[in-house]
């Protein structure tokens, strides 16, 4: 049986962190597909970034909800996507991020797709994200940063998904 | 070669029911996906509740979500706390609905072994032929330190024949 949904890489922070990276990713699948399973994100922005790039070469469109409203915006030229915007995640309980990252290792722009959502039994958020980072290069490493540390615990992984 | 993404059980209905429950699913994984396609046969509307918990007897009331949805016209943000399930409001279709259309959900939840409180990520849609259609992303809580052992799908009447159900365990490693 062909398998077509490989871990690449996985962590459990050990110490809390800023920033959890990926690098070296190879360029044999066809999509990707980053899980996050994070406490003690407790500031606004969780950004992600592709190769290191700090430039504003990023785009996104979000709706947001946090549980009384919904919002929804679009950034251009802005140097990382947005995970969440203006959100805490909780030190208590986990929160959670699904982000699909098409045609990675091709030679147009990166597309990607993100969901995030955290409930804390009386507060928390749901988002849902596309994303557009506008480099034809490989995407060969990827970070996660948040403004104050990502928790001991926190488990982030990297799959590769073939599609032959 | 890794074998990440395990079918753990399925059960597409030959017959209405109540409910669907996954039990004695394995600690062998790092997390879960339940993949779902339903309608119900309670009421008149187009759309109706689905939940999901985590415990039998639904006595409890250790599960809350907040959820953010869209149905074509406008979006609006809910939460439910200390609940006996996670409901997703609209989050299926009813009699009202074009016949043999279909709602689809995914809950993935991981983490699902560990010691921690589980969170659960909802994505919802129905698209029905209607004036509206319902696109839903939740976050779900479980508040309890035990393994996932048992999920129990459920509506407030019955699944119609042909919902399908499908739990897969995802290995990171």
């Amino acid at each position: 049986m062909p398998s077509t949904y490989e871990p690449i890489a996985t962590t459990s922070l050990s110490a809390s962190t800023s920033t959890i990276t990926f690098s070296s990713i190879p360029s044999t699948y066809t999509d990707l597909k980053f899980i996050l399973v994070g406490k003690g994100a407790t500031a606004t922005n969780v950004n992600l970034r592709f190769n290191g790039d700090t430039g504003g070469n990023y785009f996104a469109a979000y709706l947001q909800g946090n549980g009384s409203a919904a919002s929804a915006n679009y950034q251009s030229s802005i140097d990382n996507i947005y995970l969440t915007q203006a959100i805490n995640w909780s030190d208590t309980y986990p929160s959670f991020l699904e982000a699909d990252i098409f045609s990675y290792a091709g030679s147009l722009q990166k597309t990607i797709t993100a969901s995030t959502s955290g409930d804390y039994n009386g507060s928390g958020f749901a988002t849902k994200w596309v994303g557009r980072w506008a480099s034809t290069s490989a995407i060969t490493s990827l970070s996660i940063t948040a403004p104050s540390n990502w928790a001991v615990g926190t488990t982030a992984t990297l799959y590769g998904i073939k599609a032959a | 070669m890794a074998n990440t993404y395990t079918l753990i059980s399925s059960n597409t209905l030959s017959s209405s029911a109540a409910s669907v429950t996954f039990s004695a699913i394995p600690s062998t994984y790092t997390d879960l996906v339940l993949w779902a396609s339903h309608r119900v046969d309670v009421g008149v509307r187009v759309n109706d509740q689905l939940t999901l918990r985590f415990e039998s007897s639904g006595a409890n009331t250790n599960h809350s979500h907040t959820q953010l949805s869209g149905n074509g016209a406008s979006a609006a943000s809910s939460r439910v706390s200390s609940n006996y399930a996670i409901t997703i409001d609209e989050g299926t279709v009813g009699p009202g609905a074009t016949s043999n259309t279909f709602a689809t959900s995914q809950f993935y939840i991981p983490s699902y072994t560990s010691s921690a409180n589980k969170p659960v990520s909802i994505d919802n849609a129905t698209e029905t032929n209607a004036t509206t259609a319902w696109r839903i992303g939740s976050a779900g809580l479980w508040r309890n330190a035990s393994a996932i052992s048992t999920i129990i799908i459920a509506n407030n009447g019955n699944f119609v024949a042909g919902s399908s159900f499908y739990l897969y365990g995802i290995n990171n490693s």
